[in-house]
């Protein structure tokens, strides 16, 4: 750890907030994994894999396009092909499985992430690929000193856009609110004459829609591989559980807990920066199990 | 409860038959199968110990894997870093998984159902992080290859005769401690804990001591994929793994005693089958399980007994 020493206030702020851009996509994609789990009690383990899949389509369309326009249509389409996606799985095969435990639920959502890796290596190989930033997004400006990438800015200015917009779609519109009183008693919505199956498909479909949307929004800041979906979904389902399920303030708490914890770590003791955020996870977990903030559970 | 033989004289003669098929088997066929063969009774072994506490207890532990890869991590290094004679890790690499599965345990059992596997998983994730990135002492990403095995079970015969005898002593072990009070009691649990909190259970102290036997038997399978493979490697403790374990004692059916050693076995011989005609195995994998979990959520050794009509066909009903 003599690296220690020499770490720089100017290292520290801009560590800090590589950190917070991590932390816009963490929560975007873990803020869906938790609609799902707040809402269908699913925990949703094919996730990352449909995190992959906007990784990759995003790769797809942008280059096929082109230019400073292919990556704004990708992000554009990306998660909307992974909402159909997942409208399409959700529809077809996952309503008939609801009344099951928890248990089998979160095996079968085991065995569509198995499947869909397998799908993105059939369709795009086992290569990574690599997507530049959009022009305008290339490059870094200067703070105190330190490059700062202009593409983590985004994502900066991002991660609060989409989580007013998110927490504004549950609760100013009427079928957010209907999703959450689906969330407390799905009985009694039934009741009320709605139909709960397609309240469900919308919420599944929306939730795997913000994985598309993460995916898209990765893919110019690091390599699109097999196996990152193994990555993320680990991270996502931690975030999730100590923000307290179901939870989309806790889904931004964690995430910054994950991102920032990952981004000092990198700085402390690069080896062992994967290890810090599971130390800060399990130390929350054992002083608070059921995570920092209110679970709908 | 009715009286009841520990096991009855039809499977007996069930049990006797296979472990004669079982041993004789080595001199019949080539190298290849030998060790697939050795692959499967230490998977087998691994899901039966999982089983435990997943079926016999009704515990989400979702991080199985980890205790499988601790023990397995231990007698390796045991041998590798501490230079000891490698017996000493068959001994030390169980205990090692148990005392870590002790020390999770601790932590997670106050904790029910989905919460528990949760925070087990994060537990997991730790200890695989640490044993993934530290590559000075456990090898890193690449894992430990030739990892020295006492003389005696080094050849390819004498390391599955090791594995048969380990996996049957440890499975009649397990066996006994299913049919033993502590085992009747801790199916109550799994059952109706607050009920059996109600008639003066200690449920989180017996939840523990099935924790402990579960992580101690997940490493002795561990230490014997190390005299099968003569290496060690991450991927033993990632939590796909653990997901994976779970989908055996799904396949083969984890209400019963030997369902789990059946699936485990059953996964390594479809993988060794499929693998030779595809690269796209882990999705036969998933296909195989969205089947299972639509049509035989049993399990196959559960299907058949329920077919059949006595529970005693596995030697454990319910």
């Amino acid at each position: 750890m003599d690296s220690a020493s020499h770490i720089t206030l100017a290292a520290l702020g801009q560590q800090l907030l590589v950190g917070l851009s991590r932390t816009t996509i963490l929560f975007i994609v873990s803020s869906g994994l938790s609609l799902i789990l707040g809402v269908l009690r699913i925990p949703n383990v094919s996730h990352g894999s449909l995190y992959m899949i906007g990784a990759f389509v995003t790769y797809s369309v942008a280059t096929f396009i082109g230019g400073q326009t292919g990556f704004w249509v990708a992000l554009a389409v990306a998660p909307v092909a992974v909402g159909l996606l997942a409208l399409a799985v959700e529809r077809g095969i996952f309503c008939h499985l609801y009344e099951r435990e928890h248990l089998m639920l979160l095996l079968f959502t085991f065995s569509l992430m198995l499947v869909l890796g397998d799908v993105v290596k059939l369709i795009w190989g086992s290569d990574y690929r690599s997507l530049a930033a959009p022009p305008m997004m290339q490059g870094s400006f200067s703070l105190g000193g330190m490059p700062f990438p202009r593409y983590n800015l985004f994502l900066l200015i991002l991660g609060p856009l989409v989580a007013v917009g998110l927490w504004a779609l549950t609760n100013k519109t009427k079928i957010g609110k209907i999703a959450r009183a689906a969330a407390v008693d799905r009985e009694m919505v039934a009741a009320m004459g709605i139909n709960v199956s397609w309240v469900f498909a919308f919420v599944f479909c929306l939730g795997c829609l913000m994985a598309g949307l993460g995916g898209a929004l990765v893919a110019p800041t690091q390599n699109i591989t097999q196996g990152m979906d193994h990555a993320i979904i680990m991270e996502a389902f931690l975030i999730v559980i100590i923000g307290g399920l179901g939870n989309m303030w806790g889904a931004l708490l964690g995430a910054a807990i994950f991102g920032i914890t990952d981004s000092i770590g990198i700085l402390v003791w690069p080896q062992f920066a994967i290890v810090f955020p599971y130390v800060a996870v399990t130390i929350v977990l054992v002083f608070r199990p059921k995570g920092l903030l209110k679970s709908t559970w | 409860m009715h009286q009841q033989k520990l096991l009855s004289s039809r499977s007996l003669i069930l049990v006797a038959v296979m472990l004669a098929a079982l041993a004789i088997f080595p001199t019949m066929v080539s190298r290849y199968y030998i060790y697939l063969v050795a692959l499967m009774l230490v998977t087998g072994l691994l899901a039966t110990s999982l089983n435990m506490v997943l079926g016999f207890g009704g515990m989400y532990q979702f991080n199985h894997a980890v205790f499988y890869g601790v023990g397995a991590y231990a007698a390796a290094l045991l041998t590798v870093r501490g230079g000891v004679n490698p017996w000493w890790g068959y001994l030390l690499g169980p205990v090692v998984a148990a005392a870590l599965s002790l020390l999770m345990g601790l932590i997670c059992v106050r904790l029910s159902k989905l919460y528990f596997g949760m925070l087990q998983i994060s537990l997991g994730s730790l200890v695989w992080a640490v044993v993934f990135r530290w590559y000075s002492f456990t090898g890193g990403d690449d894992g430990m290859h030739g990892v020295p095995v006492p003389p005696l079970i080094s050849s390819i015969d004498g390391a599955y005769y090791f594995v048969l005898i380990v996996t049957v002593v440890c499975l009649a072990v397990m066996y006994l401690i299913v049919n033993s009070p502590f085992g009747r009691v801790f199916e109550s649990i799994r059952d109706n804990p607050e009920r059996a909190e109600a008639i003066g259970v200690n449920v989180r102290l017996h939840q523990l001591i099935g924790l402990v036997i579960a992580g101690f038997f997940g490493g002795v399978a561990g230490t014997l994929f190390v005299t099968v493979e003569g290496s060690v490697f991450p991927d033993m403790l990632f939590w796909t793994l653990s997901l994976e374990i779970i989908i055996m004692c799904l396949l083969g059916g984890w209400f019963t005693f030997l369902g789990p050693m059946l699936g485990g076995g059953m996964v390594v011989a479809l993988r060794a089958v499929v693998g030779i005609y595809t690269d796209y195995w882990t999705m036969v994998l998933g296909i195989i399980l969205m089947l299972l979990i639509f049509f035989l959520p049993q399990g196959v050794l559960g299907f058949f007994t329920a077919r059949l009509g006595r529970g005693q066909a596995a030697g454990e009903g319910d």
